[in-house]
């Protein structure tokens, strides 16, 4: 390991915890994590993190920013609140786990590929472009995401369940060709660049 | 409280016209028609964001999404309270306010993005915002409800499933996260029979990760059908849009994966409370089921 290198981790490990309470939704909460694991046992996804919320607050703590920044045990959260009701302590979890996944995408740092994660830009441009949400473009854009071949498997793979939503009038192919939207989409698309400048402005610059 | 003159309405993404709750609204209006209740809806409302928007907005951006319905609620209709259906669009609007009241970043940030289309917010002077279930829990009463129905479901068994967003993280007021009754209460007071103890009536149905991570969703799936029939269930009932979706849709996936052969209906409360009131099926939107609830159906035919 280079002097740099190690100079700088040495930089982050001392400083990680007040990098999230700077940068992350909520973060400021962190350091009052008692380490009681509640949350963790109440995750209806918990056996697929690979560090789950209890884990991820000590962590922090502890300066591991890499490992941190960079699991997938964030997008793993379905946002089902259980942790986040049963806190003793009433640390926000479910908004400080979006915050840690927000944040590392931000540096660039969170896992390529992430399936939740594309799935959650898509929705997010979606908003972005028409204000509402297109469930057609974005289940076609989910089926498509790896290129045609796959899409076109995964296609006829979802077909049926197309076909019974069709026929049961909760999906119009009309959807495809624009759809729902709001009126002020370029009003929407001015206020959602200004708070993202916003928040630009306002993230410390620990990491560079 | 009483029932106010009017309330403004903000429906949400999937449950507009030909959405993949649009069976939702249309038994929400007949449900609404039977008890008087007025909505009006406000006008260009946006997407709150919901659960999985954070993958590409951060806090302030998304914030705004929900600042802009408020402000656009209070410029349209005073100080109504803001009611939503959906419990996505109900905990992002309430979670906005909340954020907006109590921290300095968000208030400032999110003023800064409203500005840019002439709207703001303020704190300790924006309306409640309501879920539809508290509009009937709260001001109407489910006594008064109960009082109201012409034709009881009677015979019919329903698991009540709350699922996550609509008791958590900030439920119904009076209620438990861990047991809420009040879904049963509402079975019981269309004339149904509400399955004792569902022991899965607030676990997750995996919400947007469905989409993105079927095998675990359809896991957690499995095992809120398996309880609801267990419990003798004829079909389970919902408040939730995507709770809907994900356990009515997926039913033959989960059956060609576990070996299981489900096929139970998954209506809305508005269904049932339309029904209960003399609507129509197509009025109460059972054509809108994928899995059809004919027990429902009959009592709407007679």
């Amino acid at each position: 390991m280079s002097n740099m290198n190690q100079a700088m981790v040495q930089k982050y490990r001392s400083d990680f915890l007040k990098e999230v309470e700077a940068n992350v939704e909520e973060g400021h909460w962190v350091k009052m994590c008692m380490q009681c694991g509640v949350c963790s046992g109440s995750c209806p996804l918990g056996p697929y993190w690979e560090h789950p919320p209890q884990e991820l607050f000590m962590m922090i703590r502890a300066g591991k920013r890499e490992e941190v920044l960079s699991t997938e045990s964030m997008w793993m959260c379905t946002s089902c609140y259980n942790c986040m009701a049963r806190c003793p302590r009433g640390l926000p979890i479910t908004h400080i786990m979006h915050g840690l996944a927000s944040y590392a995408k931000r540096l660039g740092l969170s896992p390529k590929r992430q399936v939740t994660e594309q799935f959650g830009q898509m929705f997010w441009d979606s908003i972005v472009k028409n204000g509402r949400v297109n469930e057609l473009k974005i289940g076609v854009g989910l089926y498509f995401k790896d290129g045609i071949a796959q899409g076109i498997k995964n296609a006829m793979a979802g077909r049926e369940l197309g076909m019974a939503m069709m026929k049961s009038k909760r999906l119009s192919p009309m959807e495809y060709f624009g759809g729902h939207k709001c009126k002020d989409t370029s009003g929407i698309a001015k206020m959602l660049k200004k708070a993202e400048e916003f928040e630009a402005e306002h993230i410390a610059k620990f990491g560079e | 409280m009483a029932k106010k003159e009017f309330y403004s309405f903000y429906p949400g993404c999937s449950s507009q016209s030909k959405a993949s709750a649009d069976n939702f609204l249309r038994s929400s209006n007949a449900m609404c028609d039977a008890l008087d209740i007025k909505l009006k809806e406000i006008d260009d409302w946006n997407c709150c964001g919901a659960s999985i928007g954070y993958a590409g907005g951060s806090e302030i951006p998304r914030l705004s999404l929900s600042a802009r319905n408020i402000a656009l609620s209070q410029q349209q209709h005073g100080n109504a309270d803001i009611v939503a259906p959906c419990a996505a669009c109900w905990i992002s609007t309430r979670e906005a306010k909340e954020r907006v009241e109590h921290s300095p970043k968000a208030s400032q940030g999110v003023n800064a993005a409203l500005s840019e289309i002439g709207l703001k917010v303020e704190a300790n002077a924006m309306p409640e915002a309501r879920h539809m279930v508290e509009v009937l829990i709260e001001d109407i009463g489910l006594d008064t409800i109960a009082n109201g129905i012409s034709k009881p479901l009677e015979g019919i068994k329903i698991a009540g499933y709350v699922g996550c967003q609509t008791n958590r993280p900030f439920g119904i007021a009076g209620e438990s996260y861990e047991n809420p009754v009040y879904l049963d209460h509402m079975i019981e007071a269309c004339g149904a029979k509400a399955v004792d103890n569902y022991e899965k009536k607030v676990s997750c149905c995996s919400g947007a990760l469905m989409f993105s991570e079927p095998e675990k969703g359809h896991a957690l799936v499995k095992e809120i059908i398996e309880a609801a029939y267990d419990g003798g269930a004829d079909m389970i009932v919902t408040p939730c849009q995507l709770c809907q979706m994900n356990v009515e849709s997926y039913q033959r996936n989960i059956n060609k994966t576990f070996g299981t052969k489900f096929n139970i209906p998954v209506v809305y409360y508005t269904q049932l409370i339309a029904v209960a009131y003399g609507k129509s099926s197509q009025e109460a939107a059972l054509d809108g089921q994928m899995i059809r609830a004919s027990k429902l159906e009959d009592i709407a035919n007679k």
